[in-house]
């Protein structure tokens, strides 16, 4: 199981350099421009981080969620889910940048090896953020009226991260 | 939307410190995640450029292409209401291939191009057609082998093995996918025996 995680990316990048070469595009060419694309992506991205983290942060080191998720504490705690990343499920499916500032803010607590931060890192790769898709794919062809799309993507969100809580268990 | 969001955190948060007397954790968050953000920032951005870089090669050999081929069929199957010859079943499966790839912000593109495609043979324009959402019930459970964000950060946490996430993920995102398509089937079918 473990091999299929640690194989698949250098055997990914290894078939996907040799096609190219294969097929006598000049692939080193190809990589700078696309990583001059990702670069210019990531400094789109970096406005939405700082905003998101900065929210983010002020609200967990409120303690707001963790007092008000306090009274579901003992359930979780019978069910084996740290309270600690109810606060990502349940923004997930809203915004991804607010989920990966949360995630990060787990990975420095606790670190990416704990049973919390695997979790996370499920989660984090299990769905999209389903809302945000939603306005932006349907507002760019002026549709209004969106019918049951909404509770179908929900309804997909909440079984994968209900997958992921299981799998994580049963995984490691 | 996410301006809600952005508010309720960001109020929640101050006006919840305020009466539980917790400003100075407040002051100290608010001077200090700025640090945060870029560090976050830092430790994504060098896999980002360079999963896009090899993705080019993928994009510019043929081999996405090639890749989007291969789901056509399958996808013609997803969505009944599309025409077999339609462009917008070559934009949905390059947007699902670039999504399985990690690519999200390259998939965009395609996915906004499927959505004006599925417009076009759609009958009332102001409300989505059954088409157009299989199609985001598909995009949003999002199939992801190769989540690079995730991967980058979990390096720059130092964590022992990367990617030994990758696995359980896929599963994950596979169950959602199912979940959600399933959903949808059986909501059109409904429908269309009323």
């Amino acid at each position: 199981m473990n091999t299929f995680s640690k194989i698949i990316i250098p055997v990914f990048i290894i078939f996907v350099i040799f096609y190219g070469f294969s097929k006598k595009i000049n692939i080193y060419d190809a990589f700078l421009e696309g990583a001059k694309e990702g670069l210019i992506i990531s400094f789109n991205i970096f406005p939405s981080i700082i905003a998101m983290v900065f929210a983010i942060n002020i609200f967990l080191d409120s303690n707001f969620i963790y007092k008000f998720l306090g009274v579901l504490s003992p359930l979780l705690n019978v069910i084996n889910i740290p309270l600690e990343i109810m606060p990502m499920a349940l923004l997930r499916p809203i915004s991804g940048t607010a989920s990966l500032a949360i995630m990060n803010d787990i990975f420095i607590n606790f670190g990416p090896d704990s049973y919390i931060g695997r979790l996370a890192s499920v989660l984090q790769g299990c769905t999209d953020t389903t809302i945000y898709v939603l306005a932006l794919y349907f507002s760019s062809i002026g549709v209004k009226k969106i019918r049951y799309s909404l509770g179908v993507g929900l309804f997909a969100d909440l079984v994968g991260i209900t997958v992921a809580f299981l799998i994580t268990m049963l995984f490691f | 939307m996410v301006s809600y969001i952005w508010l309720f955190l960001i109020s929640i948060g101050i006006i919840f410190s305020f009466f539980t007397g917790n400003l100075d954790t407040i002051n100290d968050s608010i001077l200090t995640n700025g640090n945060k953000a870029l560090e976050l920032m830092l430790s994504i951005l060098p896999i980002i450029v360079l999963w896009t870089g090899i993705m080019k090669i993928a994009e510019e050999s043929g081999l996405l292409k090639r890749f989007a081929k291969l789901v056509e069929p399958l996808l013609s199957k997803l969505f009944p209401s599309v025409p077999k010859d339609n462009k917008a079943l070559g934009y949905i499966a390059s947007n699902i291939a670039a999504n399985m790839m990690g690519l999200g912000s390259a998939a965009t593109p395609f996915g906004l191009k499927a959505m004006s495609e599925l417009q076009k043979i759609n009958s009332k324009k102001n409300t989505a057609s059954t088409a157009m959402i299989t199609f985001l019930v598909l995009n949003t459970a999002g199939v992801t082998i190769v989540p690079t964000t995730v991967l980058a950060l979990r390096i720059a946490h130092g964590s022992a093995n990367p990617s030994e996430i990758i696995l359980p993920g896929v599963i994950a995102t596979f169950c959602s996918s199912l979940g959600g398509l399933l959903l949808d089937y059986f909501i059109r079918k409904r429908r269309n025996n009323k």
